[in-house]
């Protein structure tokens, strides 16, 4: 049932080593950004309940990050479906969609942990030390499960890697923006806030931040996260066999 | 070993194979010919499932591609038409992928890597990255890739398309060699001197349908042994001939440029379907 999905892991990873330096260059750029811009110079002098608001905007960079760096594993897949052709190289092996599935979540979970990892290191450059304990280890690695999980399903239902372009500035670029991230929900009309409280990623980010303060986990983000990455995963074994026709 | 039973697929309004039946024996070296659009490589998507038929059957060593696919899966190797290597892993790393994906031990993967490499040439380039190797060597890559779980049943799409007359001859030995051994092998090509030289049998496709299906030989003398192609101000003709003193004996009575030649595929295609395989 399971065999097989080592090795798509594993393809993504070594691909994924050989770039690793650039790729880390390339991870920190965004949060450096983000902390200079918003943390430093405008958050400043701003507190966002007991905590700075470089405090508070770490834990939702490493949402944000976590979920745009798992889901970025559709990019992957579609040069691998697209351009080199690798793909077919899955569809004929015998292994099952299960397999192929759990190998490309996995290799973006491991992304999104690296990735992660980077802005940990520029919290600390910032002077910022939170709490990483294991309820935000597994806020993270829920949230990078549901997003690895939609962009598999999201790559095997596009026809061109420019529909994963076209769908990602509809779907991913507002949920990283809205979704908790950069502010305090609170401060959105309520009418927003109700339809927000569907997005998975506004639940990553206050179980992740929640964790970060050291503050009691709420059961609800958990269950969201669970409940929505079963949902994708399900779904992106299912959107496999439409890639084949 | 092969068994396709009235296979049917359509894309949207257009039907690419109708009713295809086919039968592949243990050992046979198998050749697919046809022109571009035929049906080739849908036939071999559906044997390999990458796509599924629309109706009918297929069987590899007796396991259905559509009810028993993880069986049938493992019974064969593919070289598809594109190159679909990893570019930028290394040619050990290609093979270690492949070799996990067919539930292979490491040890029995390095084992038979090290020996596909020695057969196919590529022994001191095991761990240059595959974007460095050129068109050809890609190409016995592809096929060392896969042989490496040593399939029973090999297929083989257009596995010379784009390189050139020398590099395409080497990698014919290689068919050849690897057919000695025991491996049935399923090729499609466009190039009818591909077919003529590695075929057993060969089966005519032609807008979905198999027009014939015998040995090349058998096909070729259908027309005769030898042809002549005479060249008029408007058209090209072709005449065939039994012997070489008949075909000899008619060229003294012509006028136009002509070409001598021997019988060829490309003849009977032409002869069974009105039009020419390339």
């Amino acid at each position: 049932m399971i065999r097989g999905f080592y090795a798509v892991y594993l393809r993504e990873v070594l691909i994924l080593k050989r770039r690793i330096f650039r790729q880390m260059l390339s991870w920190s750029v965004m949060p450096v950004l983000y902390l200079i811009a918003f943390g430093y110079a405008m958050g400043r002098h701003v507190q966002v309940g007991d905590h700075s608001y470089l405090e508070f905007l770490i834990p939702g960079l490493v949402a944000m990050s976590s979920m745009t760096q798992s889901y970025a594993i559709a990019g992957e897949i579609n040069i691998a479906r697209f351009y080199w052709h690798i793909f077919e190289e899955f569809q004929v092996a015998p292994i099952s969609n299960f397999s192929y599935v759990l190998g490309e979540v996995l290799a973006g979970i491991t992304r999104a942990l690296l990735a992660v990892g980077v802005i940990v290191v520029l919290g600390m450059l910032f002077g910022v030390v939170l709490n990483y304990n294991v309820y935000f280890f597994l806020a993270l690695m829920l949230n990078s499960f549901v997003f690895a999980s939609l962009a598999v399903a999201v790559a095997m239902l596009v026809k061109s890697h420019a529909d994963q372009a076209l769908l990602n500035n509809f779907v991913i670029t507002p949920m990283a923006f809205l979704g908790g991230t950069f502010f305090p929900l609170e401060h959105l009309p309520e009418w927003a806030q109700k339809i927000l409280y569907f997005v998975p990623l506004t639940h990553a980010a206050e179980a992740i931040r929640t964790a970060s303060f050291g503050q009691p986990f709420k059961f609800l983000n958990f269950i969201v996260l669970v409940v929505a990455g079963i949902i994708f995963f399900i779904a992106a074994m299912l959107c496999v066999n439409h890639a084949r026709d | 070993m092969i068994r396709i039973e009235r296979l049917v697929k359509k894309y949207k309004d257009v039907q690419v194979l109708h009713e295809v039946d086919l039968q592949v024996q243990a050992g046979e070296l198998f050749a697919y010919l046809g022109p571009n659009g035929a049906g080739k490589t849908t036939t071999i998507k559906i044997l390999t499932g990458q796509t599924r038929a629309d109706s009918g059957s297929a069987y590899l060593n007796g396991f259905s591609i559509q009810k028993q696919s993880l069986s049938a899966k493992q019974q064969f190797g593919l070289v598809p038409q594109s190159i679909n290597l990893d570019r930028e892993l290394s040619v050990c790393e290609n093979l270690l992928i492949h070799g996990l994906l067919y539930d292979m031990s490491r040890t029995s993967i390095n084992q038979k890597a090290e020996e596909l490499m020695e057969y196919v040439g590529l022994s001191d380039r095991t761990d240059s990255v595959v974007k460095e190797l050129s068109g050809g060597l890609q190409r016995r890559l592809m096929i060392a890739r896969a042989m490496l779980h040593q399939p029973m049943i090999l297929f083989m799409d257009e596995p010379t398309v784009g390189l050139d007359a020398n590099i395409r001859r080497k990698i014919w030995s290689l068919i050849k060699r690897i057919q000695q051994k025991g491996t049935t092998i399923f090729l499609t090509t466009h190039y009818i001197e591909e077919a003529e030289f590695l075929a057993d049998r060969v089966a005519f496709l032609d807008e979905g349908r198999i027009v014939v299906v015998d040995t090349p030989e058998n096909l070729m003398t259908r027309q005769g042994e030898w042809a002549i192609d005479r060249f008029t101000e408007t058209k090209m003709e072709t005449v065939y001939f039994d012997s070489r003193e008949t075909a000899d004996q008619y060229n003294r009575d012509q006028h136009d440029q002509y070409t001598l030649r021997r019988v060829n595929l490309e003849d009977a295609f032409l002869a069974l379907t009105g039009k020419r395989v390339k």
